[in-house]
């Protein structure tokens, strides 16, 4: 029956394609993840969503798919944002804040002056079910570069995060650092634009690695259960939404958010019984 | 006392001539001038804002000098990185990060070549070893977050030690950690593995000084005196370092000491 269930959804390949982007872009997004959540870093990736729509409006209007502008669009916001963060004496929320709203609102702006064919609600809130092939290729191209950089340079980022003037004294680039990570959230974001949305791509960032981070004692220890969270979310979510006719994104991110409340419930029930 | 016109004659490793720093309109550090001969360990004190880590941050290069020289074993601070371990201010690390003891101590070894996982059984010796030396090798696997403050900081002067530097510099090591903790660490500081280490502690603490550094540095944006504990750490000193706060930011502009 479970089998049944499970087994299903997946005779058809739009939902296979679905379930490579679900897997791929729950892997990436609980990965940075954790390093987003330690660093506070949250609404610098919810800006870093917001601030593609202009990109993606311009781009749309010359003909490319939301997916192909993915990794520009990621590049130049995670640019702009960080230097603008670095080079204001305003305060970091707050220049974010800035740079949110100003550009969400230009592309809305951008949207309706250049009349460009855009489903809002596919924007806001994902469509994982029309993924195509092209979208695969790109999201699993996204995939192995955001996953290679953080192999390649975990150790640097680690202690960059943990000791920033600490590893300058030791002679790491941390300019560099910063930004690589910048993009790197950036790229791990706009891959999954097309799967959960702009507004809810922060839910399956932060949700899964959050609840890590409760049932776990070491950061490295976090990372892998919040990978292992954010496959379980994605993947229910989109088998949920199949069989309950419910919209995909927001199933996916209700679903993390069941298991951030198990994992606080069995965090509490651990403390109680010690 | 150091003078100008000595600082150059003996063997110095670190020799400040004349070193200012300055953030925007404001002097950090004003002509300050001393050198410090290899395998010292010095005390730097002197009240908040008196420059204690703005000087600290100037020795390890990571910020410019606006006049003056500073010179590390006649290298520019920017040139002379490798020789230097910087253990920050705590509040200056990112504590969210669940990290074992073992693993922050490692990160004294990665560097901009460090890419993937290499020599990980060289590096476990290494991390043994290192916190050996200070004492913590029974708690290599906890959560540095579950340790207390002294032990918090014995972690990261391991993480120091585990760099093989020729001058270690703590700011503030010993700031919210009781008094059994800091002589537990002034223990290992001192001790003969460090013998040939030169070590600067910025600390709050002017009490006793002769019995754990050879010499002190008295900091109040310029500098009050420098040398023997016994000798320069006089009443006149101590009424010019933390004197009138008010005072020390009213006089000190470009170009002034002040009074």
């Amino acid at each position: 029956m479970l089998s049944e269930l499970l087994i299903d959804p997946f005779q058809y390949d739009f939902m296979i394609r679905a379930l490579i982007a679900a897997v791929f872009c729950g892997i990436t997004l609980s990965t940075l993840g954790s390093f987003t959540i330690n660093r506070n870093m949250g609404f610098m990736a919810d800006a870093m969503a917001h601030a593609t729509l202009p990109i993606i409006a311009v781009g749309v209007f010359f003909g490319f798919s939301i997916s192909e502008l993915g990794a520009p669009a990621a590049i130049v916001v995670a640019i702009f944002l960080g230097f603008i963060v670095k080079n204001t004496k305003i305060g970091e929320d707050t220049s974010i804040g800035i740079i949110f709203s100003t550009f969400f609102a230009l592309g809305f702006i951008l949207i309706k002056l250049l009349n460009v064919t855009i489903n809002l609600e596919d924007l806001l809130f994902g469509q994982i079910l029309a993924v195509n092939r092209t979208d695969i290729f790109i999201i699993t191209a996204l995939f192995l570069i955001v996953i290679g950089i953080i192999i390649t340079f975990f150790k640097q980022l680690l202690f960059y995060s943990f000791d920033p003037i600490g590893a300058e004294v030791k002679g790491l680039n941390t300019n560099f650092l910063n930004y690589l990570f910048l993009i790197t959230l950036s790229l791990a974001v706009v891959s999954a634009l097309q799967t959960v949305g702009i507004i809810l791509v922060l839910s399956m960032l932060i949700i899964p690695a959050a609840s890590a981070k409760l049932v776990t004692n070491t950061f490295i220890d976090s990372i892998k259960v919040s990978i292992i969270f954010g496959i379980i979310s994605s993947v229910a979510g989109l088998v949920i939404s199949y069989h309950l006719d419910l919209p995909t994104g927001p199933s996916m991110s209700l679903m993390a958010s069941t298991v951030f409340l198990l994992s606080y419930i069995s965090s509490k029930s651990k403390i109680k019984n010690r | 006392m150091t003078t100008k016109e000595n600082i150059y004659e003996s063997e110095s490793l670190i020799v400040s001539d004349g070193c200012c720093v300055q953030y925007g309109e404001a002097l950090a550090i004003d002509d300050v001038t001393f050198s410090i001969t290899k395998g010292k360990k010095i005390a730097v004190v002197g009240p908040n804002g008196g420059g204690k880590s703005t000087l600290f941050k100037a020795l390890a290069g990571l910020i410019p000098l606006s006049s003056g020289s500073l010179k590390i074993d006649g290298l520019d601070p920017l040139k002379a990185k490798g020789m230097i371990s910087y253990i920050p201010q705590k509040d200056s690390l990112n504590w969210n990060f669940q990290l074992s003891v073992k693993q922050v101590v490692e990160m004294g070894l990665t560097d901009k070549s460090t890419l993937l996982s290499f020599n990980q059984k060289k590096n476990a010796e290494m991390v043994n070893e290192s916190l050996d030396q200070v004492g913590i090798l029974d708690k290599s696997e906890e959560n540095i977050n579950n340790l207390s403050g002294g032990q918090q900081q014995r972690v990261l002067l391991a993480k120091a030690l585990i760099q093989d530097s020729t001058i270690l510099l703590l700011d503030e090591a010993f700031s919210a950690i009781d008094v059994g903790a800091q002589e537990d660490i002034m223990k290992i500081i001192n001790g003969s593995d460090l013998k040939e280490k030169t070590i600067l502690v910025a600390t709050h603490d002017i009490n006793n000084l002769e019995d754990k550094f050879d010499e002190v540095l008295c900091l109040n944006r310029h500098c009050c005196a420098f040398g023997d504990p016994l000798e320069v750490l006089t009443e006149e000193v101590i009424e010019e370092m933390y004197g009138s706060h008010e005072n020390m930011f009213l006089d000190h502009k470009p170009g002034s000491h002040g009074s």
